[in-house]
């Protein structure tokens, strides 16, 4: 998985109804929640994100509601990994379900600001910002989760492992 | 060194004689619960992994409360989702228009679930069940859709805080203001992976309506769940309701705990959270003048006969402010029932405000109730992020029922003192 981008940069407290607010929430289609990603925090996130982008935030990012909706329209909309100090521990849960990279790691939010170039590498738990060439270490995830992320989410993984056998 | 009665639960659902903190175990489930929002993504999940027949039809809810009844086409075509899979799957407790009630109010008194469950929901309030000594916790529908396939579930044995409670809360304080006063001090991380574990004399002191306010609004403080000692309170809830045995799980003398908060009920003042946080929480005589435009009474949070009854105690013989629009939502047809039954009706509608059916709507500004730029709600819902009930310029004032009528015919945050 390429993860090489963009950072956009947000506080703490990032709640899901500014993720995917819940007037979108009558069509859980990728497209169409992809086409309201943090609409109610950054209007103009949609038009700006490209694929591989990565999103750098505070503490407790995806608090509130249990919406799965919120890291699928991240996913979607083709950020390939949110880093933060802490994660609200539903959002935590769907973001691996569904198989959207996240990283905890305090040094690297301080070191990454909006705009900067940043390349990650989840099996080691490096992260890369070109732009200052500085370098943080996250702790990375177990094998296990790592291929939950790969198959692009849990009942992916489950899918391909039933297969196997 | 001893459990905490939510990691109690959890080893006894796992088959473990003991769990600590941090271990990571796999429990079988109770019930599992979607809604109209959460249960159509989790259906997608269910037959993208193959999966053909749910575990156990008969441990799994789904409840139509979002944005139901249907506010739109695509919202009806979420439900067909639901209701399809229901039949298709043979899930009897299917609750549709006429049968439903906001999930969390509904299940509850059901007797779907009690004490000593192990409950999962594609929702993040389902640690309300928390009140009547159930672990329960909020899931994505992920974790939905592999619990209605294996109806087991992985967890992360979490880590305690203990909130000992004293006293008797004072006149016009009920159990929103005490969850309010808690998010306040400890923050909406404060609680973040961790249980949230109430004990002390002053249990007795709240009904089983404040307990559910209490236990509701855990995943506010970031809490994996929250519960409450099993008590007469409870065990007469649940008495003839509760379709499983009883089993009752209290904390080992010598349970760890992270953190104990000492808190006198006595003390508590009319507490209300401001925009846009459910921690910015003041106190009455921190609020000044905060004109309003509507007031909500309702919501999986206080939208029970007793909070019912508060705003018609309020409301009886008084008008709301010209201009205040007040929406009045009875949480399930039960309590709408009763509503009627004991004219709370008729004093909401001849004070100016309007009653609907039970729905979630406006609290997560789906319908029946958005508001415009500029404009202020005091609500009794569970939170007040921006553009939360509408225009991402308005703003919600999380209250109790007492805070919330008061206000409606103040036009302004108040408390009925001040009438």
């Amino acid at each position: 998985m390429n993860i090489d981008g963009k950072a956009f940069r947000y506080g703490s407290d990032v709640d899901t109804d500014v993720i995917i607010p819940a007037r979108y929430l009558n069509d859980s289609s990728e497209k169409a929640l992809a086409s309201h990603c943090m609409e109610d925090i950054d209007p103009d996130f949609v038009k700006n994100v490209r694929a591989g982008d990565i999103i750098v935030a505070e503490d407790n990012f995806g608090c509130g509601s249990s919406r799965e909706h919120a890291p699928l329209a991240i996913k979607a909309s083709g950020v390939s990994l949110v880093i933060a100090n802490s994660f609200a521990r539903i959002f935590y849960r769907n973001a691996i379900n569904i198989g959207l990279p996240i990283m905890e790691c305090p040094e690297a939010v301080r070191g990454i600001s909006a705009g900067d170039e940043v390349r990650a590498d989840l099996a080691t738990g490096t992260i890369f910002n070109v732009t200052t060439g500085k370098s943080f270490k996250a702790q990375p995830f177990p094998e296990f989760i790592r291929g939950i992320i790969e198959d692009g989410g849990l009942l992916n993984n489950l899918a391909k492992r039933s297969k196997k056998q | 060194m001893g459990m905490t009665a939510s990691q109690k639960i959890l080893a006894a659902h796992a088959g473990l004689a003991e769990v600590k903190a941090g271990q990571l175990i796999s429990a079988k489930l109770d019930l599992v619960l979607a809604n109209d929002i959460t249960g159509p993504v989790a259906i997608r999940e269910f037959k993208k992994s193959g999966a053909e027949r749910v575990a156990e039809r008969d441990k799994i809810a789904l409840v139509m409360d979002h944005f139901a009844p249907n506010k739109d086409i695509k919202s009806a075509e979420q439900c067909k989702i639901c209701r399809v899979f229901a039949k298709e799957q043979g899930i009897e407790n299917f609750y549709d228009v006429g049968k439903m009630g906001i999930e969390h109010a509904l299940l509850p008194e059901l007797g779907l679930v009690g004490a000593g469950d192990l409950v999962i929901g594609a929702d993040s309030h389902t640690c309300t069940y928390g009140a009547l000594g159930a672990f329960s916790t909020g899931v994505g529908s992920t974790d939905m859709a592999a619990g209605m396939i294996s109806q087991t579930c992985w967890f992360k044995v979490p880590s305690a805080i203990k909130f000992v409670l004293h006293g008797k809360p004072p006149a016009n304080v009920c159990g929103k203001d005490l969850i309010l006063h808690i998010i306040g001090m400890i923050g909406v991380d404060g609680a973040l992976y961790k249980s949230m574990e109430f004990a002390g004399e002053g249990v007795k002191n709240l009904s089983m309506d404040d307990r559910f306010t209490v236990c509701n609004m855990a995943i506010e403080a970031g809490a994996k769940n929250g519960i409450f000692p099993v008590d007469e309170i409870a065990l007469d809830y649940m008495k003839g309701r509760f379709r499983r045995p009883v089993k009752i799980y209290e904390p080992d003398p010598d349970a760890e705990y992270e953190k104990v908060y000492d808190i006198d009920l006595a003390q508590l003042k009319p507490t209300v959270a401001f925009p846009h946080l459910p921690e910015n929480t003041k106190t009455c005589d921190e609020w000044g003048d905060i004109p309003i435009d509507q007031v909500v009474i309702g919501s999986c949070t206080n939208g029970r006969i007793s909070d019912m009854r508060i705003a018609a105690e309020i409301l009886k013989g008084r008008k709301v402010k010209d201009g205040v629009r007040t929406i009045i939502i009875p949480a399930t047809q039960s309590v709408y029932r009763q509503c009627i039954d004991e004219g709370l009706l008729s004093i909401f509608i001849d004070a100016g405000a309007i009653v609907s059916t039970p729905t979630c709507g406006p609290c997560l500004g789906g319908y029946m109730g958005i508001l415009a730029e500029g404009e202020r709600a005091v609500s009794t819902t569970n939170r007040n992020f921006v553009g939360r009930m509408g225009h991402v310029k308005s703003e919600v004032y999380l209250a109790s029922p007492y805070v919330a009528a008061a206000s409606a015919v103040a036009g302004r945050l108040c408390t009925p003192d001040e009438l």
